[in-house]
């Protein structure tokens, strides 16, 4: 783009429309933010009032005074475990994610390296199944957890990741542009064996991609409630999704709403934070790894 | 398979094939365990009657197709609202007014979604108007598509509750005269989830097409404005028809997503569904077949339906997404032609590469 050329000399009723222009367009940008800003300036605020506050008046500019008030009626009721909600999701969004993107790795290192019968069959069929939502088999693998008395357990929302075909089509396409075949010929050269070359050579040079796929497969597993919601039930092994839904059901007698936007922002402000530490290298990310039509 | 220099397998060489098969155990296995046998376990549960009736489980029996024939019978009169205005009741199959539900919100999110994510596409590749900060646009942009979605529902019920910040700083200015009730009117129920989905997509759907016009060659973008093309006609004649792949992919892959709402619509109206189910989306209904209802051949019914529509929508993706891959396997059938007088006729195009006999390939036969 930096090739572009443009007339050098604009006439100076250019100059003008092209600065009305900007100035439309920058109001259009700045209330598009605004939108998006709102309800997070929204939820930042509230966190911080107290019950009592929020129900007299639903809207203020400027923070409360009940901040620890609140994180503490968050933490501490007995009915809503959201400290073991916290653990489990960051154990299960933690194993989902190493464990997507170890094996979406190792899956693309497969086709990327190796030429075998039924390659082609076996790739075009994971890019069929690709877009296929899992809730359609939802049903089946309830009922198998049942059979297998695995309900109420972590296990099941993490060991199925392994096969992720998003995951593995987004390394597989980075595979196929990075990795040299002849590093591979060259390590086996020097007596490498063949999980070590992956181990050694490919993973580290997958780095890039791996990391991007980890941010998402980890906030993907973090927001996930259609399948926990059908697996789990016991209070102890809930994750946060589901404790959330669980606040309405709960006594209303302590429904509190400075404790629900607590609640809220308890699940999103975390990951908030981790984006915009990130936002760059996400963005860019999305930007190239994003269909190549 | 390891070649000489003229093309033919060197004997008792490492056959590296079985590697890739290894390799590929884990995805296939937990492909398969976790994914293919429930799915043909639903199939299974779509042909039985098998429910739960308290504490009494009922089947499975063989029921042949009786339950999709249920699924599209099942119905409830339904009374019709546009915003206040009572249209009249009509009675329509419950999976029928769930599918309009859906596509309602799905529709009512996607149409304000596309035309600003184009927008903002053009905005941010327009090279006469260079726009500043534009990372950060983008990052704020972005930053809904990672909230969870049952906690943006959540927070939004709030938001929009009687006595929440809307209301009383709609109140404040007199906009209106009541507390609003979102809660009682179907349109603005319906109307406020596919808001919350325009507002969590429309950065992912911006950066997708701005991939698009990023990957188009500049050098037509600079003929046509030297030729004196306004960004109107620039966007028509070139953006627009050269976006076309990538827009259908958004498209279908955003339809996919509508099919999928749940999280969103289960959580803003409190597993109720909203005022008149208006906001009963087809997840919710798999979801409260399975957990609430406990009939298992029903859900089985619906969750079939579904891997259908889906099957063939993921299907039109592949198509459009794979004109390049399909071009490699057509380069592969040409050059295996080529080969077939060596004894091993490599199946790769990086061994052919290494191995390459005759010089390089010709251009017409690299074709598509």
């Amino acid at each position: 783009m930096a090739t572009f050329a443009l007339p050098q000399r604009l006439s100076k009723s250019m100059k003008v429309q092209l600065l009305i222009k900007r100035i439309l367009w920058y109001t259009f940008l700045i209330l598009l933010a605004l939108l998006c800003l709102m309800p997070i300036c929204t939820l930042l605020v509230n966190m911080t009032r107290s019950h009592g506050d929020l129900s007299a008046n639903g809207f203020s500019w400027w923070f409360g005074n009940s901040f620890a008030e609140n994180w503490d009626k968050c933490f501490k009721d007995v009915h809503l475990p959201v400290g073991t909600a916290l653990k489990n999701s960051l154990i299960v969004s933690t194993c989902t994610a190493v464990l997507t993107c170890y094996f979406s790795s190792l899956t693309a290192y497969a086709f990327n390296v190796y030429r075998f019968k039924f390659r082609g069959l076996l790739f075009t069929f994971i890019m069929l199944i690709m877009m296929i939502p899992t809730q359609v088999s939802a049903l089946g693998f309830v009922t198998m957890m049942r059979q297998w008395k695995s309900l109420n357990e972590l296990w099941p929302l993490i060991i199925p990741s392994i096969a992720s075909p998003v995951v593995f089509f987004y390394i597989n396409q980075y595979m196929e542009s990075i990795l040299p075949f002849e590093l591979v010929e060259a390590a086996r050269v020097d007596g490498c064996s063949e999980l070590g070359i992956f181990h050694r050579i490919v993973l580290p040079l997958m780095k890039p991609a791996i990391a991007i796929q980890f941010i998402f497969t980890f906030v993907g597993s973090w927001n996930n409630y259609f399948i926990p919601a059908l697996l789990i039930s016991k209070d102890g092994q809930k994750t946060l999704p589901l404790i959330i839904a669980a606040v309405k059901s709960s006594d209303p007698s302590s429904f509190d709403l400075g404790k629900v936007y607590m609640l809220v922002a308890v699940s999103i402000v975390p990951l908030l934070i981790i984006y915009l530490l990130f936002s760059r290298f996400i963005i860019k990310g999305m930007t190239e790894g994003a269909v190549k039509g | 398979m390891k070649l000489d220099k003229n093309g033919k397998i060197i004997p008792g060489h490492v056959h590296y094939a079985k590697w890739g098969y290894i390799f590929l155990i884990p995805f296939m296995v937990a492909f398969l365990l976790f994914s293919f046998i429930p799915l043909f376990q639903t199939l299974h549960y779509s042909w039985y009657t098998y429910y739960e009736d308290q504490l009494d489980t009922v089947g499975p029996t063989w029921a042949g197709f009786s339950n999709y024939v249920y699924l599209f019978q099942q119905s409830t009169p339904r009374t019709f609202y546009f915003f206040g205005i009572r249209l009249g009741t009509m009675t329509i199959s419950d999976l029928g007014y769930y599918t309009l539900n859906t596509m309602l919100i799905w529709v009512m999110g996607f149409i304000p979604q596309i035309i600003v994510s184009l927008l903002l596409a053009v905005l941010f590749t327009d090279v006469r108007l260079k726009l500043r900060f534009q990372g950060f646009f983008k990052t704020v942009y972005y930053m809904p598509n990672l909230i969870m979605a049952a906690a943006f529902g959540m927070l939004f019920q709030m938001i929009f509750a009687r006595s929440g910040p809307v209301s009383s700083v709609l109140l404040s200015w007199g906009w209106i005269s009541e507390p609003l009730e979102v809660s009682s009117s179907t349109w603005q129920t319906r109307l406020i989830i596919s808001f919350l989905d325009f507002v969590m997509w429309f950065g992912n759907t911006t950066l997708l097409l701005m991939a698009g016009v990023m990957g188009i060659d500049q050098s037509i973008f600079e003929s046509a404005t030297l030729d004196g093309a306004s960004s109107i006609t620039v966007f028509r004649k070139i953006t627009m028809p050269l976006l076309k792949p990538i827009f259908v992919y958004v498209f279908i892959t955003s339809m996919i997503g509508g099919i999928q709402l749940f999280d969103v619509a289960q959580i803003f109206t409190s597993t109720s569904g909203g005022p008149q189910s208006s906001a009963y989306t087809l997840m919710m209904y798999l979801y409260s077949l399975i957990a609430d209802k406990k009939n298992y051949g029903q859900a089985g019914a619906l969750s079939m339906l579904m891997f259908l529509v889906t099957a063939v929508l993921s299907f039109t993706v592949y198509k459009t997404m794979h004109p390049k891959y399909n071009a490699e396997k057509d380069t592969i059938k040409c050059r295996k032609r080529r080969w077939k007088e060596y004894a091993g006729c490599p199946d790769t195009i990086a061994e052919m590469a290494l191995a390459r006999p005759t010089g390089p390939v010709s251009h017409e036969e690299e074709g598509r």
